[in-house]
């Protein structure tokens, strides 16, 4: 068994156990309200920082727009639940059919971005990529959606503007997004998620095209200069990034029982890419323990009450320095480092 | 007429973006690094200046002085603290995110300390507003000021990078650390030096900021350290006089594309906009283009 | 390095694990009352607001002696006003044992809140979630403020009624729900009144600080009333350009308006003549709000505004429910839920945002909003 399966068995095992562990907790009811509400959002936030670890890490792009991709997936796969709420009575199948749309449009969005974006580098690709994240996010707020006998009725400007028949329903409403989805996540779809994007994230990082995608990050005139297409490996990960931050995007609009615009800005991006960064640049399981952790972390302070936030902040600059600067590492090495290799060898 | 009113309050509104911005792209061509926190420390330079205002019956004069000492010394901490020793670090995104936990700590801090109902700021500048063909069109004495003291701090911050010992430092230091320590100068300082600087500037922009658009809150600088930073991008970051034009572009678009086309979509406009000039042009305005080498 | 990381995520996984447990809940001899708002965030001035006033409350009703012999217990949390966060803070309150739920704050919130809350039967009173389907979600959920709806068209109405504006220009948020929500039915029922809007202009929550085109555009449709469904924040920022401009139309507000006298530092000149439609002002002689205004100065050093007295009202209203309906503390939320369904629908209260509150099963409030005229700094009825 070479190194890089056995650490992606550790990783898939990682998940599975947790997910037991949690699965004997909510069986025998030893498992607190809170945290029973926290466990899909923890599973759509572990999606997204694999997701984008994929292009922060393995593509080696700084994308600052992520929460854009994910309100296109989360707008769409609602949207179509609250269309085909009678007619697919399964919620199953619905929900299924709901997550592969929202995947598909996030996908289309990631093409339509990545080929004009991915021509730029750095500082200047991380602000089209902010750019774009809040043009989704503004001009979804600005559209109104509503279904009536005549069919689908479509304003920019407000829900007077469409012309309703009295019989209709407003679908989408501006800044008042979408509400009365049907809860149709749960912890077991949000798991097997999760699984199925560490699946695709590491084989893709393995394989032929995955190698090209890091020879690229590595040093992109080199590669360009043994043949390889530089755009079409840049747009693949980008859009296979975008489909699966779609897909954590429906996995959360079908949680809540409202959906709003504003909530896809730029602070939920830059909080997943806290995720990334704290977990580790390219190492994706670091990237599942670091959304766990800091998703659950602001809930676990509730009971410092007015404190709490400012706690949080010292914490987050606390890890990225003790995670990150050299100095620190150093320290870890020598004091801590010890004392593993002591415990490591006891335990052999 | 109305279209020069437009352009009027277009240009009011881009000198404060252009004001923050001269800040934020001083920070990020010398020590290379998004400061995201920068939005936060013009918020604290409101506060520094409010409160001296309000709380010390203090001459406006000397409340700006004093936002401006409060402001060098949280900045010169912040780099020492939270910057300096993720500055070899493996790679530049953990002090980009260390420098999220220091704007999310700011807002905290202050939201503890003032709380969070807003405050309606005083202006502090004495210029009397300008009234053009018969009140139709206004420049407020605001906006001349803040034009104003760009134009001194972008002519100032260019004399002082290109003329001065210190600021040929900075150069050195940005163009290459290791070469610019070997040559004998003081990186740390040089850097700390930077960052003072760059939040001096910081508390002017905040108290210009609070008297064109007199409402302070813990959250205040956010938006406008965003818009900042999209001037200083769209001027060609590391630019001292990009980040000026950046800004006025920045806000002349934003007021024109909420009068002629969508109040509701004017965010996306100016940033459809910023998208389109960075494919014509990958490295903004006045931004240098870096040739790359094998 | 590695090793480290390992055993920092078996050390953390177990921390998690041990936190996930889930603590037994004893039986009290206090009703336990929770709200969730934003305490911190943008919105935190609102959510604060409501904390501050329901600890007021709840201190009152303590002091004089409990309802049906017992005290409340008060448990505020923070949600950001996100909708993700309201679940896990109503979460949170569940497993300290809440009973009645006095939240939350903001609409979009509330929304998701309610749907939890209606699953768990447990009993909601929204103290200024106004958007309708703050509580649609099931026959659990009340509110005590106005209904976005109801302002809309009962301020199209008294500008038609009164004849105070024949051109009418909107300033509004797009991106917020209250606001969006009080202009579209504004909108709707204009259509049947005497004016006609000239301009209907909007800002977004990313671009809240600069209103010179939605003002000159006011101007140019030579509106003579200009309607600003939005809060007082941002309406304040809106007279001062005005003031600048020289633009001077009549101002009409509605309840979000009410504060802008208390603003610190805002020259309350500028705000001379507004009108606005405001079931609270903090200026009114009945002993009750002089009463609340009183404490709420002494201990927040602020006048409160109307976010405060919707909830100041709220713990009033739980009590009179309780009482009604004859709970006791002992029973389990679900249960003390399904007395207070029919007990609020008995109630009638006087409080600092109406005199003979009642409720209907839907869970909407009965009350008339009080038009005020803003006169040398002060509101006088009008």
């Amino acid at each position: 068994m070479n190194k890089k399966l056995k650490s992606n068995l550790i990783t898939y095992g990682m998940v599975l156990v947790a997910f037991v562990i949690m699965q004997i907790l909510l069986s025998t009811g030893h498992i607190s309200s809170l945290f029973k509400g926290l466990l899909v959002p923890i599973c759509v936030y572990v999606v997204l920082a694999l997701s984008l670890n994929l292009v922060v890490g393995i593509s080696g792009e700084l994308s600052l727009g992520h929460a854009g991709f994910m309100c296109a997936g989360a707008f769409a796969s609602a949207f179509f639940t609250k269309c085909t709420m009678d007619t697919i009575t399964v919620s199953g199948l619905r929900f299924f059919l709901a997550i592969l749309i929202g995947a598909a449009v996030a996908a289309v969005f990631g093409i339509l971005i990545g080929i004009p974006v991915l021509r730029l580098k750095g500082d200047y690709l991380a602000i089209v990529t902010l750019a774009f994240g809040e043009i989704i996010k503004n001009v979804v707020n600005a559209f109104y959606i509503g279904l009536d006998s005549k069919g689908f009725h479509f304003s920019m400007k407000d829900q007077f503007s469409m012309g309703m028949e009295p019989d209709g329903q407003i679908i989408l409403n501006g800044p008042q997004g979408i509400t009365g989805v049907s809860k149709d996540s749960t912890f077991i779809i949000g798991v097997v998620l999760i699984l199925l994007t560490l699946f695709i994230v590491l084989n893709l990082i393995d394989s032929r095209d995955g190698r090209a995608i890091q020879a690229i990050r590595d040093n992109r005139i080199a590669a360009s200069s043994v043949g390889l297409n530089i755009t079409k490996y840049k747009l693949m990960a980008f859009t296979v990034s975008a489909a699966l931050a779609g897909a954590a995007g429906a996995l959360y609009s079908h949680n809540l029982a409202t959906l709003q615009a504003s909530k896809f800005n730029f602070n939920t991006s830059i909080l997943v890419l806290v995720f990334v960064v704290l977990g580790g640049i390219g190492n994706m399981r670091g990237s599942v323990i670091a959304a766990v952790i800091l998703t659950a972390l602001p809930e676990m302070l509730r009971g410092l009450a007015d404190y709490r936030m400012l706690i949080y902040a010292i914490v987050l600059i606390v890890m990225m320095l003790f995670n990150w600067a050299p100095k620190a590492l150093e320290w870890r090495e020598r004091y801590l480092g010890q004392l593993f290799k002591k415990t490591a060898k006891e335990g052999k | 007429m109305s279209f020069l009113s437009y352009l009027i309050n277009g240009i009011s509104l881009g000198s404060v973006y252009a004001i923050i911005a001269l800040g934020y792209t001083m920070v990020y061509g010398i020590a290379k690094m998004l400061n995201f926190a920068h939005g936060d420390v013009i918020m604290v330079g409101g506060y520094a200046a409010i409160t001296m205002m309000m709380s010390l019956n203090a001459n406006p004069f000397v409340a700006v002085l004093v936002a401006i000492v409060v402001c060098t010394v949280l900045g010169i901490v912040i780099e020492a603290v939270a910057y300096r020793p993720l500055r070899n670090a493996a790679s530049p995104l953990a002090v980009l995110i260390t420098a999220i936990g220091v704007s999310y700590l700011l807002q905290n801090v202050v939201l503890l300390i003032f709380g969070s109902s807003p405050k309606s700021f005083q202006s502090v500048v004495p210029v009397p507003d300008l009234k053009l063909a018969d009140g139709a069109l206004t420049i407020t004495g605001e906006t001349m000021v803040t034009i104003l003291s760009s134009m001194v701090i972008m002519i100032v911050l260019t004399l002082f990078i290109n003329k001065t010992k210190a600021g040929q430092a900075m150069l050195a230091v940005a163009e290459d650390k290791g070469a610019a320590q070997l040559m004998g100068i003081n990186i740390n300082g040089t850097i700390a030096l930077t960052f003072a600087i760059g939040s001096g500037l910081a508390a002017i922009a905040g108290v210009l900021l609070c008297s064109a658009y007199p409402s302070l809150s813990p959250y205040t600088g956010a938006m406008p350290g965003i818009k900042a930073f999209v001037a200083a991008v769209f001027g060609g970051i590391g630019s001292v006089p990009g980040a000026m034009i950046g800004g006025i572009l920045l806000g002349i678009i934003e007021i024109l594309g909420k009068a002629y086309i969508s109040s509701q979509l004017a965010d996306a406009i100016v940033f459809a906009v910023l998208i389109v000039v960075l494919l014509v042009k990958p490295t903004g305005l006045l931004g240098k283009q870096i040739q790359e080498k094998v | 390095m590695k090793k480290f990381g390992k055993v920092l995520s078996v050390l953390t996984a177990a921390a998690m694990v041990a936190g996930t447990m889930a603590a037994p809940v004893a039986a009290e001899d206090t009703f336990k009352i929770g709200s969730s708002g934003p305490l911190t965030g943008p919105a935190a001035v609102y959510g604060n607001a409501v904390m501050n006033a329901i600890q007021i409350a709840v201190d009152e009703v303590n002091e004089a002696g409990g309802v049906n012999g017992a005290n409340f217990e008060f448990n505020p949390q923070d949600d950001e006003h996100d909708a993700e966060k309201a679940v896990n803070a109503y979460n949170t309150l569940k497993d300290w044992g809440m009973q009645m739920f006095l939240g939350t704050v903001t609409s979009a919130p509330c929304i998701a809140v309610e749907a939890e809350a209606a699953n768990d039967n447990i009993f909601l009173l929204t103290p200024s979630g106004s958007a309708v389907d703050c509580i649609t979600g099931g026959d659990n959920a009340f509110r005590v403020c106005f209904s976005d709806p109801s302002q809309g068209t009962a301020s199209a109405q008294y500008i038609g009624n009164n004849g105070i504006g024949e051109k009418v220009a909107v300033i509004y948020d797009s991106s917020d729900v209250y606001s969006s929500g009080i202009y579209g039915t504004f909108q709707a029922e204009a259509a049947n009144q005497p004016f006609e809007i000239v301009a209907a202009e909007a800002f977004t929550a990313d671009s809240k600080s600069d209103f010179s085109v939605q003002l000159q555009k006011a101007k140019d449709a030579e509106a003579d009333l200009v309607f600003m469904p939005i809060y007082y924040n941002e309406a304040a920022l809106i007279l001062q350009q005005a003031d600048q401009m020289g633009y001077a139309p009549t101002w009409f507000g509605v309840d979000g308006m009410d504060g802008i006298l208390s603003l610190e530092g805002f020259d309350t000149s500028l705000a001379e003549g507004l009108m606005l439609l405001t079931p609270f002002s903090a200026d009114a002689d009945d002993e009750l709000t002089k009463n609340f205004v009183a404490k709420y100065e002494e201990k927040h050093g602020e006048v409160p505004n109307q976010f405060a007295a919707d909830a100041y009202d709220g713990v009033y209203a739980i009590k009179a429910a309780l009482e009604q309906s004859g709970a006791t503390p002992d029973m389990d939320a679900s249960e003390i839920c399904d007395l207070l369904k029919v007990g609020m629908t008995e109630i009638t209260i006087d409080g600092v945002t109406g005199v003979g509150m009642t409720w209907s099963a839907d869970g909407e409030p009965s009350k008339e909003p009080k038009a005020v005229v803003i006169e040398n700094g002060a509101y006088k009825g009008m």
